[in-house]
């Protein structure tokens, strides 16, 4: 027992390195592509239509096909990375855009409305108030992309990525179980790492948010009593079973 | 107090942002990137297959190129061939262990030759249309075989493919490619006149799941390369080709012009020179059997034994 | 968009259809296996996961231990998954069942997750004055769970069964990784004959056998909504419940 593992504990390594690189650069794109995409989708009932309808299409792709298709499509070259980073990119998104237009809709409107009251012209709006409302559900939502990305990077080992999922396929042909569970336990313990570090970002980011905190403000402006200057804006408090969609991942 | 906590925001981001150039940076060292020296020639990128054996001659050819002082990098691992040729092309690797009568069926479909020197001679201007050349192949030899069990030979008087029309109706299970190919059922149908065989795909190479299949009965008939350890351990037949259907599969060195060189060719025509079949079973069992050797060490510990390295 | 259109004649083409055709093919051959494992693995995953999340929903009790150990289940690569389950069953049963019993297991846990999500979710999601106005008229707690709380909870309990149907029907993709057939059998086959007319028809097959379920199932939550329930809540909260489905997340 454990006899495998110790002989390859740098093979390990390494393909946890590769894993980590493979998932992180699709996970934070499809943030940042997201908001723009539920930003829209909140102008009006079509491009709602659009983005949500379009977001659930890329989702059904099996990915197996769409790694191996992916090179001709964008003209990269077979073994490239890129083709895998875009690819679990694409499903990122497909998923983000919709949580992105959810969180932004549950921005309370009289909050939007006050602020331009006050004299936010629209984009100053949407960044200094809409998003950090919207934070708490965009937060749940990057969770799932998270760990979604992290299962997926192991198919692409079937178009020649190296990464943890090398473990189960050589692992398998070797008859070697031991090394297809280290490639479980690794995976699970990278998403696992990678959960707690979007939620402590979360917390740090968003301090308003912080259980034990969050109801003490109530939504609408409060002024602050400190500097007498422009309202900050308090976030409404956001029960869980809003904050997680209705999916409990929260 | 109120502003504190957007300090500490700005901290974590430039935390953030830290940590993400620090594992760009690791990725000079990725071996998922292309390579930067693989185009001019300096570095000798290798790959192999997704299989234990490809891996293990992946690691004898980096290893004897290292002992001649090339600089090698590994590219292990990757798909089927419609990855690996474009990944030559493209100078993602430059060299890569072959078959030679797969290789030749991969760019002809129509293939009859089966002899190994045949072959290798039709080889040389099928992949030079790819700006590829094929080097020295190795009496080494992995190729495709017909396997039943011995239980199973014994009882149906089974030694040739041609016996199997004893067997009809019967299970064949092989690699979805099997059912495509001259040497898998269209030649068993159009050569031995067998054509009562339902096909069973299984996407392991002959490796463990195939064996287990045909170790059941689930499956009669298999494809299991002759260098499987499997046929020794799970004492199974390889049934003779006396219409010849199954093209000789010596192992090949498949590289790319632009990192072709002689003493490149002089390191790996050496290595050819010596592998044998014997000794592919002995590596794989090495690796894929209970020792579960890493293939770095088995290759490593065979040419050592050669005087390569 | 060349080789798509080539996809497309390739699925049109009546000679892929033909029941005589060797394997990958025929095409409905594939089709209803792909529909098969993701009817059983559906229907398995359901009948753990649907009372158990009334139950959790209804009761609040083991909430955080659900939702923890669920969480880890999503992260659960499911090709490692299905090789680690194939090493372990092939250990004991034949090559006959051992891939079959491994993959729908597999499957099972990747749908479990969104169906209990969905589950609890929707119980959860019913006012707890009308639960209590219920109780009041003395329904017994079973009554309360099956003629209030189901009711009123159905279309965000449709919608995590939608969520997982879209999840296994993808998924079932690498079924032939493990000697099995579904449409993942062209794919598979398509990669190993270099051969884009399989790959790419492969995968529209399953594009649209997903868009033809979660069809259904949009459709059954349009059914389902109770009439005149109306969601008293502020707008702003209200909001992104408009076409409940709790969060999939994709694994293969």
């Amino acid at each position: 027992m454990l006899d495998w593992t110790r002989a390859n504990l740098d093979l390990v390594r390494e393909l946890t390195i590769n894993h980590v690189q493979l998932a992180i650069v699709p996970i934070l794109a499809s943030f940042v592509l997201s908001i723009p995409l539920g930003w829209l989708a909140n102008r009006n009932r079509v491009l709602r239509a659009v983005v949500i309808t379009g977001g659930s299409l890329l989702y059904t792709i099996p990915s197996l096909p769409l790694f191996v298709i992916l090179p001709i499509l964008i003209g990269t070259r077979v073994l490239d990375s890129l083709n895998l980073v875009v690819a679990l990119t694409i499903y990122g998104v497909a998923v983000m855009a919709r949580s992105a237009a959810d969180a932004l809709a549950s921005v309370d409107r009289t909050t939007v409305e006050a602020s331009t009251a006050i004299g936010y012209s629209p984009f100053g709006r949407f960044v200094r108030v809409e998003l950090p409302l919207a934070g708490p559900v965009l937060l749940a939502g990057i969770r799932v992309v998270a760990v979604s990305t992290i299962a997926l990077v192991s198919v692409g080992v079937i178009i020649g990525s190296q990464n943890l999922g090398y473990l189960f396929s050589n692992g398998k042909q070797r008859g070697i179980l031991e090394e297809v569970v280290v490639g479980i336990l690794m995976s699970l313990l990278v998403a696992l790492v990678f959960d707690v570090v979007i939620v402590l970002l979360g917390r740090v980011l968003m301090p308003w948010n912080r259980p034990g905190r969050a109801g003490r403000k109530r939504a609408g402006l409060v002024a602050d009593p400190a500097t007498g200057g422009p309202a900050v804006p308090a976030p409404p408090k956001l029960d869980k079973a809003d904050a997680g969609v209705g999916g409990g991942d929260a | 107090m109120t502003h504190h906590p957007r300090w500490r925001r700005i901290g974590v981001v430039a935390v953030v942002a830290g940590l993400s150039t620090a594992l760009a940076a690791c990725g000079s060292s990725d071996p998922t990137g292309p390579s930067e020296g693989a185009a001019s020639g300096d570095t000798i990128v290798v790959g192999s297959f997704n299989y234990p054996e490809s891996e293990i001659l992946g690691e004898i050819y980096s290893q004897a190129l290292e002992a001649k002082d090339f600089d090698v990098e590994e590219r292990f691992n990757i798909g089927p061939r419609q990855q690996t040729i474009p990944a030559l092309q493209d100078g993602s690797i430059n060299l890569i262990p072959e078959y030679n009568g797969n290789l030749l069926t991969y760019y002809d479909e129509s293939n009859t030759l089966i002899e190994t020197g045949e072959i290798d001679e039709a080889l040389v201007d099928a992949v030079a249309a790819d700006d590829l050349r094929v080097l020295d192949s190795a009496p080494a030899e992995d190729k495709d075989a017909y396997v039943v069990t011995r239980e199973k030979a014994e009882a149906e008087g089974l030694t040739t493919i041609a016996d199997l029309e004893k067997i009809t109706p019967f299970k064949l299970g092989a690699n979805p490619q099997f059912n495509e190919y001259s040497y898998g059922v269209p030649g068993l149908n159009e050569t031995y006149g067998i054509t009562d065989v339902e096909f069973v795909p299984i996407e392991d190479f002959g490796g463990p799941d195939t064996v287990k299949a045909l170790v059941d009965d689930t499956v009669q008939v298999a494809d299991i390369y002759t260098t499987s350890p499997a046929l020794v351990a799970e004492d199974l037949v390889v049934l003779e080709d006396p219409e010849g259907i199954i093209a000789a599969q010596n192992v090949i060195p498949l590289v790319s012009d632009a990192a072709y060189s002689d003493e490149l060719a002089d390191a790996l025509n050496a290595v050819s020179a010596e592998l044998t079949t014997e000794d592919l079973i002995g590596l794989r069992d090495r690796v894929e059997g209970d020792e579960k050797a890493s293939a770095e060490t088995a290759a490593a510990d065979w040419l050592q034994e050669k005087g390569l390295a | 968009m060349e080789f798509l259109l080539s996809a497309l004649r390739w699925i049109a083409d009546p000679a892929n259809w033909d029941p005589s055709a060797t394997t990958p093919l025929p095409i409905q051959a594939r089709l209803l296996e792909h529909l098969r494992y993701t009817a059983v693995s559906m229907v398995i995953a359901a009948a753990i996961a649907l009372p158990l999340g009334c139950w959790i929903g209804h009761t609040g009790r083991a909430r955080q231990l659900v939702i923890g150990f669920t969480g880890a289940m999503r992260a659960l690569p499911t090709l490692g998954l299905l090789f680690f389950l194939l090493m372990v069953f092939g250990y004991w049963l034949s090559y006959d069942t051992a891939p079959i019993v491994g993959a729908t297991i597999a499957f099972v846990v990747l749908a479990v997750p969104s169906i209990l999500a969905g589950a609890y979710a929707g119980i959860e999601s019913v006012d707890r004055t009308t639960v209590d106005a219920a109780r009041a008229t003395g329904m017994t707690e079973w009554q309360v769970l099956w003629r209030v709380e189901v009711p009123l909870g159905l279309p965000l309990v449709l919608g995590g069964l939608r969520s997982a149907t879209l999840q296994v029907v993808s998924t079932v993709t690498i079924a032939s990784y493990a000697g099995l057939g579904g449409l993942g059998r062209i794919i598979t086959s398509g990669i190993g004959l270099n051969d884009y007319d399989l790959i790419l028809g492969g995968a529209l097959l399953v594009t649209a056998l997903a868009l033809l379920l979660d069809g259904l199932f949009a459709l059954a939550q349009r059914l389902t909504r109770t009439p005149g329930v109306t969601d008293r809540r502020p707008a702003a909260a209200r909001r992104p419940r408009r076409s409940p489905r709790p969060h999939a997340s994709k694994s293969a």
